[in-house]
């Protein structure tokens, strides 16, 4: 990996947002990076929209990526893709959980949930993959894992980290006796997720 | 070794490494982290105070004592603890005392988005702004040996970008030893009497200008020379942002940024083209940097002054925005704003007041989420504990006129943090509020931290917990009324009944937050709908509960996912349409 990479990670609370950033940042620092990683905590908890910055390069100022910088971005919703979109290079990656969670205002019929939103993303222009992310979680045994299921598709964008590092990064943050499951749930995250691929 | 920590938890690791004994504090979004992490090392003893004040004054008794300390709290706390602040300002310190402001620009979990640089400037100590995690630790040192040297407390400023941001820190492996200096009687520094106050004022003045020349001399105000055209005079992460944006800029970074380095700042001034200050917020530094009579470019109106900075604001206002397209979906996005979560105890209360129409003046904690549609149930929130005094006024001003009154609702650790002396106002007063204290058993909005109704310490040790009703009782409350949030009928007789008598009356609404009870033994059946006997009439919905939407046939359905178990939505159905889930 040469240069920076500025990755983005969004969804809902409770969703494992913030794990999943977490092992990402250790990654890169693992690889020998400079890395930055901001995450917003309090209000946004009970069920709010979370977002969370990462950034590995040799030298990283700002622990916020300027919109429109992202290389890629990690929606753990559909709904939140679509909020985050601009932040994403006009050719940059989508990788979208095939979820939708409806925020409290569609809920109580205030507000409609956006239809069709995979297609709106792919009228972006960036490359949008949408990933299974519920399913494969639930195969390796645990919908709870979903958060590696898509750290694993990430994975495959980035190539020049190899897959070792990952898992023994993984290891360091779950559970010994949940790791299996998570190991599981990234790995058919980085084999299968790409079978069904959206290119613009 | 190079390891990845936030700035609140290099903070607390800066409190290892230098050494220090003693921490306290008061839960706070930004700042919560900070006691959390102190907290995992034995050699320190760190507890949660009722509310900041306290928290600063067990900090400056420890301080006397001669063991190092760090007090951390929010921006807002301090306004709380600003009390001894002023004071500890003349007495100085005996071993190293260092606040932490935790600031929160943006107000991402925060009433207002105060700038507490200024705290620094109104009680004349010094001020110190990281920009990255290595910086937080190591200025926790630098605090505690300026705070012994000029013998003065020393504000550590962080922001919500600062405190919940990762980056590399080199770690030391060792523990500094520190000497424990002695207290030792000196009535004329300590005991702050008119007359001996008057000299310590002097010595206020004296000690500033020996701050300042620390401030000319300090490396942590550098000087970075580059492009000579354009010189940015900075501080914090606004710093970090500044440099992302204009990288090629010759720099000034303030770490150490009251009282400013004066020299330092004209000879940069003189050196460089044009002279801009990127900051957060307030102009603190710009403003001071104009008195020096050195033009600033751009001035005032370069940069908002409300709202969190972001590298795209700084862009722009430097032109350096890439002009590109910016996709437009075609739809509206809903927002996704934080909401009560299932099975919140809160939820049947707020219910509760929002269809009998009953004002509230409100607090702060999880509960104010209550304001959002469809609930709309709270009329008031100013900070912490104003639920009490806000109601007592309002009902005392109305009294005799067909204004209905308003009740107070407060949570258990809001109420304990600065509520009791509000009611104790409206006993004393003979005032007729109905207070209610919202008993989830936690601090559940800054992520279940213990308070002294809790029983545990912040060590998680066990202590004894206030007795909310004697307490009340002691204050002189003989209308006191415990009752379960989960049970509506009850809920809204006692509601009734206690707004309705003529003397001042506390109902606890006593139930542990759902995200605590989620783990414990009490379980509960989910609920589902008989799509059969639901009507669509919607009334269910007006809890607000997320777990409970609209489906496509126009009948209300439950989301097993989310569904915790709470008999609420049963209660509100007249059809009898929701039903647990049989096993």
């Amino acid at each position: 990996m040469n240069g920076k990479q500025d990755i983005l990670i969004v969804g809902v609370g409770g969703q494992g947002i913030i794990l999943a950033s977490k092992i990402l940042a250790d990654v890169g620092k693992e690889a020998g990076f400079e890395v930055k990683q901001s995450e917003v905590h309090g209000m946004s908890q009970r069920g709010g929209s979370v977002s969370t910055h990462v950034r590995f390069g040799r030298a990283v100022a700002s622990p916020l990526i300027r919109e429109g910088e992202a290389e890629f971005l990690l929606s753990f919703e559909l709904l939140e893709a679509l909020r985050w979109v601009n932040f994403v290079q006009p050719r940059g990656h989508i990788l979208v959980n095939n979820l939708r969670i409806n925020p409290a205002p569609v809920s109580t019929g205030l507000a409609e949930y956006p239809a069709d939103i995979e297609l709106l993303l792919q009228k972006s222009g960036r490359q949008v993959r949408l990933i299974e992310g519920t399913e494969l979680a639930e195969q390796a045994g645990s919908k709870r894992a979903m958060n590696m299921v898509l750290l694993g598709a990430l994975s495959r964008l980035l190539p020049d980290i190899p897959e070792d590092r990952w898992l023994r990064v993984i290891g360091l943050h779950v559970p010994a006796k949940s790791r299996q499951m998570n190991e599981q749930a990234f790995q058919l995250g980085r084999e299968k997720s790409m079978e069904k691929s959206y290119e613009s | 070794m190079k390891i990845l920590l936030s700035g609140n938890e290099a903070v607390a690791r800066g409190a290892y490494e230098f050494g220090v004994g003693f921490a306290a504090g008061y839960p706070g979004t930004p700042s919560t982290e900070i006691l959390e992490n102190i907290a995992r090392y034995p050699e320190i003893y760190a507890q949660w105070s009722p509310n900041e004040k306290v928290a600063l004054e067990v900090g400056i008794g420890a301080s006397l004592a001669g063991v190092r300390t760090l007090v951390a709290m929010k921006h807002v706390g301090l306004n709380v603890a600003a009390d001894p602040l002023m004071t500890l300002a003349y007495t100085g310190v005996n071993a190293g005392l260092v606040i932490i402001t935790a600031d929160d620009p943006g107000m991402h979990s925060s009433q207002n988005e105060q700038d507490n640089r200024f705290f620094a400037q109104f009680a004349q100590i010094p001020l110190l702004e990281p920009s990255d995690s290595q910086e937080a630790k190591d200025m926790v040192g630098f605090g505690l040996t300026i705070s012994e040297q000029y013998d003065t407390p020393v504000l550590l400023r962080l922001t919500t970008r600062i405190s919940h941001s990762k980056s590399l820190i080199v770690v030391a492996d060792e523990r500094q030893v520190v000497p424990r200096p002695p207290f030792s009687k000196d009535a004329q520094k300590y005991v702050m009497i008119p007359a001996h106050s008057r000299g310590r004022h002097v010595l206020v003045k004296k000690r500033a200008k020996s701050l300042r020349e620390l401030s000319e001399a300090s490396e942590w105000n550098r000087c970075e020379l580059n492009d000579l055209s354009i010189g940015i005079i900075s501080s914090g992460v606004a710093y970090q942002y500044a440099r992302e944006v204009l990288p090629e800029a010759s720099f000034l970074k303030l770490g150490l940024s009251y009282p400013l380095p004066r020299e330092r700042i004209k000879d940069f001034a003189a050196k460089v083209g044009k002279l801009y200050v990127v900051e957060e917020l307030t102009p603190f530094i710009e403003d001071q940097v104009r008195a020096l009579g050195i033009t600033v470019e751009g001035g005032r109106s370069l940069l908002p002054d409300t709202g969190e900075l972001t590298p795209e604001i700084v862009a722009k206002a430097f032109g350096k925005d890439s002009p590109r397209e910016v996709f437009n979906p075609g739809v509206s996005i809903p927002p996704r704003p934080p909401v009560m979560c299932p099975g919140c105890p809160h939820r049947g209360l707020f219910y509760t007041l929002s269809r009998k129409k009953i004002r509230a003046m409100g607090d702060i904690g999880c509960y104010t989420l209550s304001v959002m549609p469809p609930l709309e149930a709270m009329d008031l929130c100013i900070c912490m504990g104003a639920s009490i005094g806000t109601a007592h006024g309002f009902n005392k001003a109305t009294q005799g006129s067909d204004i209905q009154p308003v009740v107070a609702v407060i949570g258990d650790s809001t109420f304990i943090h600065s509520g009791i002396t509000g009611l104790l106002d409206v006993v004393y007063n003979q005032g007729t509020t109905t207070v209610i204290i919202l008993d989830n058993r936690t601090t559940a909005m800054t992520g279940f931290q213990h308070h002294p109704g809790t029983g545990y310490t912040l060590k998680g040790h066990p202590t004894q917990a206030v007795d909310l009703v004697a307490l009340a009782k002691a204050l002189g409350i003989s209308r006191i009324e415990v009752v379960d949030p989960y049970d509506l009928a009850q809920l809204s007789r006692i509601i009734d009944q206690e707004i309705a008598a003529a003397e001042p009356s506390l109902i606890i609404s006593r139930r542990s937050c759902a995200l605590l009870s989620r783990n414990s033994a009490e379980r509960y059946l989910q609920r589902q709908v008989d799509a059969e006997l639901c009507s669509g009439c919607k009334r269910c919905l007006k809890l607000g509960c997320p777990a409970m939407s609209l489906g496509n046939e126009g009948k209300v359905l439950i989301d097993p996912l989310l569904c915790n178990g709470c008999p609420v939505c049963e209660q509100v159905c007249s059809r009898g349409a929701i039903r647990a889930v049989s096993n």
